[in-house]
């Protein structure tokens, strides 16, 4: 009897060690083959969620909690492996086209990225903190080394920075748990629930206080975004894509879990202080995007940008949907910024240069990938029809039930403000090129799995009912 | 999924699908690209023809799908949409033609006609559109696909002008979204309904309504190109001349003044605007339209932006139309979304003939361009006198049930307003014709690209379109009476709107 | 005053240090060492309030033991980046951030 939840999370480290131990050619192709059975089990746990209605649950060696290990699937966890599996088999696709032959990146790469996903997964099912706190602490370490990956010093230093910053983020979550412990003796999720009060004591307050900061420096809200830019921006693109897309949202889910939970009723407290650094991280991330002169440097403050819309939820988490509009926030940047990088990576690997301004006429050369990330752009901009659209009608409707009319206008003129970047790549796409421009060839697949995942973003904003219901199905 | 809930969406498909092989295919394959634009819209005008047969009839053409819980993304074909689907359709048809002829030789011809083919697709989106939510889908993608075509040639002051087009057509749609959903808020849906869905709320949410009322209409007011919001509009002629024509006559500016009459009629209903008092200030708001685009078009030597300035003028009427109560005007309104649109093609494949056969861009440059190109000139003059108002024209008609809708509604003052309008066009446009017949023509044209034979003045494609649009300026005109007319249409749609 | 409490403050104050430590100092190698500070801190915590039920818990104990786990796994990685950087830069400072 295959458990779809225990092979998500053995599958990827099987084919990690496959790829350390065969190389970067056979070890592509395991990978590949490991992430197409795994897309399979994620569809067939969201429909077991959905269909069900009562949340999954498994004890990993038969041991149950305290000692052992619990995990447990609601709605939340089905889609966001879904997500997760989504985003990385087109991105696998996409890598092995990537890397050259004598890049010595590619030696590491699929391990990596296995043991990546591997902690991906087993995050999003596990129903303790403590088991989080492993998983995160996996996640954050692969994205490290896929960071510095590259090899140069301006990488290197920008993984070192990732590293402490996460660091930091998780040592203050631990931190948080130890205190939680002391504080109530238990660290499971369905236990600490109906414990925690509003009188609880100071100690779980603080406790509270130090996860949600740990968290935001792992999310990179403002203002700890500083290691989002030097560390997205200068990886190469598949990392980019991955990160953006998925690692940041780890740390995301997790405070969603944790404050739709265990700290539900100390939330009135915290969430309009959260809410108003979403919207800095609204308008700082978008104001820099606009001004950078480097086109990954771009798209990762947009990424800045958009992780600030996520946090504009917790004040309007009373309200009827407001899970569902930050599940679909999440899948609209997840699959538009893994498309917009993937393009982005082919838009600089034929004009051999990564200025904005370099793009010019060549992106005329590329219709593919100028369409994917014109795709990817308006799930962007929350412009119709597309999944990002989705994620702003949710949001403003919210919003207005709740009488914020502050989040109503922040949402608003984040959309123009997207546009405004966006269209600066865009329009390179129709300047005359100049004629000395040089243009390298650039392999298919790479192009189309840039389409593929930005064209994703925008079809879910025609049909986002099931992935509502699946949300909706058990929290 | 029966052939009546399949037929709206071949009419999508019947451009979409073109228009998404198009790109793909290599730019020399020109054949392959013409067959393919001819095909679908001479496809999509038969579809129209039977979706049309149909309405008349009293069928119901209509698809449903959901996209969120409560949210529905739905097309219906109903009496009114079939006014501006019939319009589109046909002119399309003709612009392709156009097209064709005018970017002879041009690069980048794969993408123009790509994304042609994806603005014509959000046209028809806009016309079948069952509820507001599915109209600001297609209404936005009508910014995404028309922008491409107004950068097309990739110029500085092209970038310029497609910046500023995004500018206001994006913050315009920011309204637009605000009033939509804030609606939606108070009413649970928004679908479009005869006598407006607005009135079943109480008249404590009044103050709300008209606020709601203004962001929407300021919302499609920017592509209707009303006065302040119309700043879009000239700059957007540095687009080809096939795009100008598209934009002004059938796709942009249309689907504004459409959204203007959707929202006036089957959102607050027109009862429900007069009794909150909203119909005198969109008066209002149109007299000035008409009577600036008009002033400012005095002005201009550039052909198509004072071509441009006349249609911000003109669009007005339409909105002038709906906001006098009471079906005369409402007919008057209507009948001109179509007459404005017939008449401005003509203009601007006109404007687009002097420019690509001799170089002509101003109306300093027109001396003896009469002589030259008669046919052309011949056209352009019946399109003018339309726009003035001469008798046995479609603007002629339009404007005889405008100023009898105001004496109806108790605006005099309109009538002192279209008149003006009328005095002012004859002061732009008759010095136009003058120069072409009357003066002799300068020692050399600007740029002649195209030689003369025999009556051959210019390409066949180039000038089968105008004439074709500028008979049909007559001939509405002529047999309006008739039951194929489309003012025998809107006087059907006005019956409709008015009964209780 | 228990030794569990006081295990647990001592854990607190080597946190805030340990923090202080890594956002602070600018010399590689130490702020390696005031994240393990940092990482110390917090197991102290941890033990130390599981001490004060009287009797002694396992569970903190089993999840002290797997986040020193983790614990040697960043520092790993940490000295390895670190050795990388020297190798290429021939200093053990991170270069200041050239935002553009």
């Amino acid at each position: 009897m295959i458990d779809p939840v225990v092979w998500l999370i053995l599958l990827p480290l099987a084919w990690a060690t496959l790829a350390f131990v065969l190389g970067p050619g056979r070890g592509a192709w395991a990978a590949l083959a490991g992430l197409l059975a795994q897309l399979g089990l994620a569809v067939t746990l969201a429909a077991k969620v959905g269909a069900g209605g009562t949340a999954v649950t498994h004890q990993v060696g038969g041991w149950g909690a305290p000692l052992g290990i619990d995990l447990a699937i609601d709605g939340l966890s089905a889609a966001m492996l879904l997500l997760t599996q989504i985003v990385a088999l087109p991105l696998a696709v996409y890598a092995h086209a990537y890397f050259k032959r004598d890049d010595p990146a590619r030696r590491y790469f699929w391990p990596i990225f296995g043991f990546l996903i591997a902690g991906l997964d087993a995050l999003f099912v596990s129903a303790d903190l403590f088991n989080l706190y492993v998983t995160l602490e996996l996640v954050g370490l692969a994205a490290v080394a896929l960071v510095a990956m590259g090899g140069a010093a301006q990488q290197i230093a920008a993984a070192l920075r990732y590293l402490f910053a996460t660091l930091v983020g998780s040592g203050a979550y631990l931190f948080g748990v130890a205190l939680l412990y002391g504080a109530t003796g238990t660290v499971s999720i369905a236990t600490l629930t109906p414990l925690v009060t509003m009188d609880a004591p100071r100690l779980v307050w603080i406790a509270a206080g130090l996860m949600l900061v740990g968290l935001m420096v792992k999310t990179a809200l403002f203002p700890f975004h500083f290691w989002l830019p030097p560390a997205h921006g200068g990886a190469p693109a598949p990392v980019s894509a991955l990160l953006s897309a998925l690692v940041v949202k780890a740390s995301f889910y997790l405070i969603l879990r944790l404050w739709l939970g265990p700290l539900q009723s100390l939330l009135p407290t915290f969430a309009w202080a959260m809410a108003l650094l979403g919207a800095a991280a609204i308008l700082w991330g978008s104001w820099q995007a606009i001004r950078a002169v480097r086109l990954k440097t771009l798209i990762a403050y947009s990424t800045v940008a958009q992780l600030g819309y996520l946090f504009l939820i917790f004040p309007l988490l009373s309200g009827g949907l407001a899970l569902q509009t930050a599940v679909m926030q999440v899948f609209a940047h997840g699959l538009a910024k893994a498309g917009m990088f993937l393009a982005a990576g082919v838009l600089i690997h034929a004009t051999g240069q990564d200025r904005v301004a370099g793009l010019a006429g060549a992106a005329g050369h590329l219709p593919v990938t100028l369409f994917a990330f014109g795709l990817s752009g308006m799930t962007l901009m929350g412009l119709p029809p597309s999944s990002g659209f989705l994620a702003k009608w949710l949001l403003i409707d919210a919003a207005l039930a709740q009488d914020a009319y502050a989040i109503v206008a922040v949402v608003l003129a984040g959309g123009l403000l997207a546009a405004v970047y966006v269209f600066r790549v865009l329009r390179q796409a129709f300047l005359q090129a100049p004629k000395t421009a040089m243009l390298h060839r650039v392999p298919r697949s790479l192009e189309w799995t840039a389409f593929l995942l930005a064209a994703a973003s925008v079809l879910l904003g025609l049909r986002g009912v099931e992935l509502m219901q699946l949300v909706g199905a058990v929290t | 999924m029966t052939h009546h809930e399949l037929l709206p969406l071949a009419v999508l498909a019947s451009s979409l699908l073109p228009g998404l092989v198009i790109f793909a295919l290599p730019e020399s394959w020109h054949a392959t690209r013409t067959t393919l634009n001819l095909l679908g819209a001479v496809t999509k005008v038969a579809l129209v023809a039977v979706l049309l047969a149909g309405v008349s009839a009293g069928e119901d053409y209509a698809f449903r799908t959901a996209v969120l819980p409560g949210l529905d993304l739905a097309f219906r074909a109903d009496a009114l949409g079939m006014l501006f689907i019939t319009l589109s359709a046909i002119l399309w048809l003709f612009t392709t033609l156009y097209a064709v002829g005018y970017l002879e030789g041009a690069p980048h011809r794969s993408r123009f006609f790509g994304f042609f083919s994806l603005c014509v697709t959000a046209t028809m989106g806009i016309a079948m559109a069952a509820n507001l939510f599915t109209f600001f889908v297609f209404y936005e993608l009508l910014t995404l696909s028309t922008f491409p075509l107004v950068v097309h040639r990739g110029t500085d002051q092209a970038m310029r002008g497609g910046t500023i087009y995004l500018a206001y057509t994006l913050t315009g749609g920011t309204l637009l979204l605000t009033g939509i959903v804030w609606l939606h808020h108070l009413i649970g849906h928004t679908e479009f309904a005869h006598a407006g869905i607005a009135a079943a709320l109480g008249s404590e949410y009044a103050g709300q309504l008209k606020l709601i009322f203004l962001l929407l209409i300021a919302g499609v007011g920017v592509k209707a190109a009303l006065v302040p919001l119309h700043g879009w509009l000239p700059q957007a002629m540095v687009a080809p001349a096939p795009v100008s024509a598209l934009l002004h006559a059938v796709a942009v500016v249309k689907a504004g003044a459409f959204g203007i009459v959707r929202i006036v009629y089957e959102v607050y209903g027109v009862e429900l605007a007069q009794s909150l008092d909203l119909l005198t200030p969109l008066a209002i708001a149109a007299a000035v339209t008409i009577l600036w685009g008009s002033f400012r078009a005095l002005f201009q030597d550039d052909l198509k932006k004072r071509l441009a300035y006349s249609t911000v003028s003109q669009v007005s009427y339409i909105a002038l139309g709906v906001a006098l109560f009471g079906p005369i005007g409402t007919i008057g309104g209507l009948v001109h979304l179509v007459h404005q649109g017939i008449m401005k093609i003509t203009l601007f494949f006109c404007a687009g003939n002097y420019a690509e056969t001799l170089g002509i861009h101003k109306v300093s440059e027109m001396d003896g361009a009469g002589r030259r190109m008669p046919l052309t000139t011949l056209a352009f003059s019946i399109g003018a006198c339309g726009m003035i108002g001469v008798p046995f024209t479609a603007g002629a008609v339009s404007k005889a049930w405008l100023m009898d809708g105001a004496t109806a509604a108790g605006m005099d003052w309109a009538i002192w307003v279209l008149w003006t309008s009328s005095l002012l066009n004859a002061a732009y446009f008759l010095p136009i014709l003058w120069r072409a017949w009357f003066r002799r023509a300068a020692a050399a044209w600007p740029e002649e690209h195209i030689a003369r034979r025999g009556w051959r003045e210019t390409a066949g494609l180039l000038l089968l379109p105008p004439l074709v649009t500028a008979a049909a300026t007559v001939a509405v005109a002529v047999f309006a009476d008739s039951a194929i007319s489309p003012l025998t249409w809107a006087r059907l749609i006005a019956a409709g709107e008015y009964r209780p | 005053m228990s030794s569990g409490l006081l295990f647990a403050l001592t854990g607190v104050i080597l946190f805030a240090l340990g923090v202080a430590g890594v956002v602070l100092i600018t010399p590689l190698l130490r702020r390696i060492l005031a994240f393990n500070l940092m990482g110390s801190g917090a197991f102290l915590v941890l033990v130390g309030l599981a001490q004060r039920n009287g009797m002694s818990d396992p569970v903190p104990q089993a999840m002290v033991l797997t986040g020193i786990v983790v614990a040697v796994a960043a520092t790993a990685l940490a000295l390895a980046l670190a050795r990388k950087l020297h190798a290429l830069t021939g200093g053990l400072e991170l270069p200041a951030d050239d935002d553009d």
